[in-house]
């Protein structure tokens, strides 16, 4: 198997506060993996880093062989834990917006997990609820073929219809070619997603493996785990 | 609906066990795809996967390449699946019973007991 993702050694800190520390993963191809933690553990810093957003302050990052840059914008395809669309624009400007920029990016597949949402591409943006919101920055980030995406608390905030076609579009998406990092804290409704699960505790990686060795190994789902580590 | 401690790829194969002893999948039938099931379930594909390579492994399905995922057409192995079941279930009431002090005797005569008044 071939690691998508390499991380060795990665700290952030930010003046004092030490964000990420000696964080080393490497991340296999065709993998769904779990970024868990609570707020502040680090979750959104290390995902910042793998987009290029942020420098880290101390050891290395590859994906697909390169460094976050330039190269690597092209082939990862990222779901901030905010809405990045201006109130302006119609859903069909943002999906003019993507196909500029992205060379990846499948307009069919776009109006297809439109429909699959249920939304309307007349629609105008300030107009959307958050769970509407949610469902089509997710649709405009699974419908580039990249070969990573990385989802930030893709399920935060919305109600449960919004989050199971949100979940049903990431497993619908999933496929052997691409790598999908997805952060949460909400465990119990993401959990039978993941092939593996990474904990992250006060900017350290505290435990990760196979989601069903560790189900195993444990004898508890991962939900169970993650409050075990964390504390209720 | 994956409420057990057990791991995704095994409550998926007892799943689909169930299906077939009860008779909603037969022998012979195809077995949803990997994706139409992990649609169903909202369960990674490739845990999907595992459970029907396992099922495999356990001769209760064959894989036909390119067409999907059969269940045996072997009736014997549909019936010793529903034998292991059912002692499975019994050998743990037993169990439970024991365990609350209950000897033979006594628990054969509350099934006795209960199966009358059942009918």
């Amino acid at each position: 198997m071939t690691n998508i993702i390499e991380i060795k050694g990665l700290s952030k800190t930010y003046f004092t506060k030490k964000a990420l520390n000696n964080v080393s993963l490497a991340i296999e191809k065709g993998k769904v993996v779990g970024i868990l933690g609570p707020n502040g553990s680090g979750k959104t810093t290390l995902i910042k880093i793998l987009t290029g957003i942020l420098r880290p302050t101390k050891g290395e990052v590859y994906i697909d062989g390169n460094k976050p840059g330039v190269i690597t914008k092209s082939i990862v395809s990222y779901l901030p834990d905010r809405n990045f669309l201006y109130d302006w624009m119609k859903i069909q400007d943002a999906i003019n917006f993507f196909k500029d920029f992205y060379q990846d990016f499948d307009e069919n597949k776009a109006y297809g997990l439109l429909e699959f949402m249920k939304l309307d591409r007349d629609m105008k943006i300030n107009s959307l609820s958050k769970g509407m919101k949610e469902k089509l920055n997710l649709t405009l980030v699974l419908s580039r073929n990249a070969k990573v995406y990385i989802l930030d608390e893709p399920i935060a905030g919305v109600d449960p219809v919004a989050r199971d076609q949100i979940l049903d579009a990431i497993i619908n998406n999933y496929n052997e070619e691409s790598t999908m990092l997805i952060t949460t804290h909400l465990v119990r409704d993401m959990e039978n997603i993941f092939d593996e699960v990474v904990f992250l505790k006060e900017g350290e990686v505290y435990l990760q493996g196979n989601a069903e060795v560790l189900r195993e190994e444990r004898n508890m789902k991962i939900d169970d785990l993650y409050k075990e580590i964390f504390g209720e | 609906m994956f409420n057990e401690n057990l791991p995704i790829y095994i409550q998926i194969m007892n799943l689909i066990k169930r299906r077939i002893v009860k008779g909603e999948i037969r022998r012979g039938d195809k077995l949803p795809s990997v994706r139409d099931l992990s649609t169903e379930l909202k369960v990674n594909p490739n845990t999907i996967q595992r459970s029907y390579h396992e099922l495999e492994r356990e001769n209760l399905v064959f894989t036909q390449r390119g067409m999907g995922t059969y269940v045996t057409e072997d009736e014997n192995i549909i019936k010793e699946l529903k034998q292991s079941m059912a002692s499975s279930l019994v050998n743990s009431f037993i169990q439970d019973m024991r365990s609350l002090g209950f000897d033979l005797e006594e628990i054969v005569s509350i099934i006795d007991e209960k199966m009358r008044e059942g009918k």
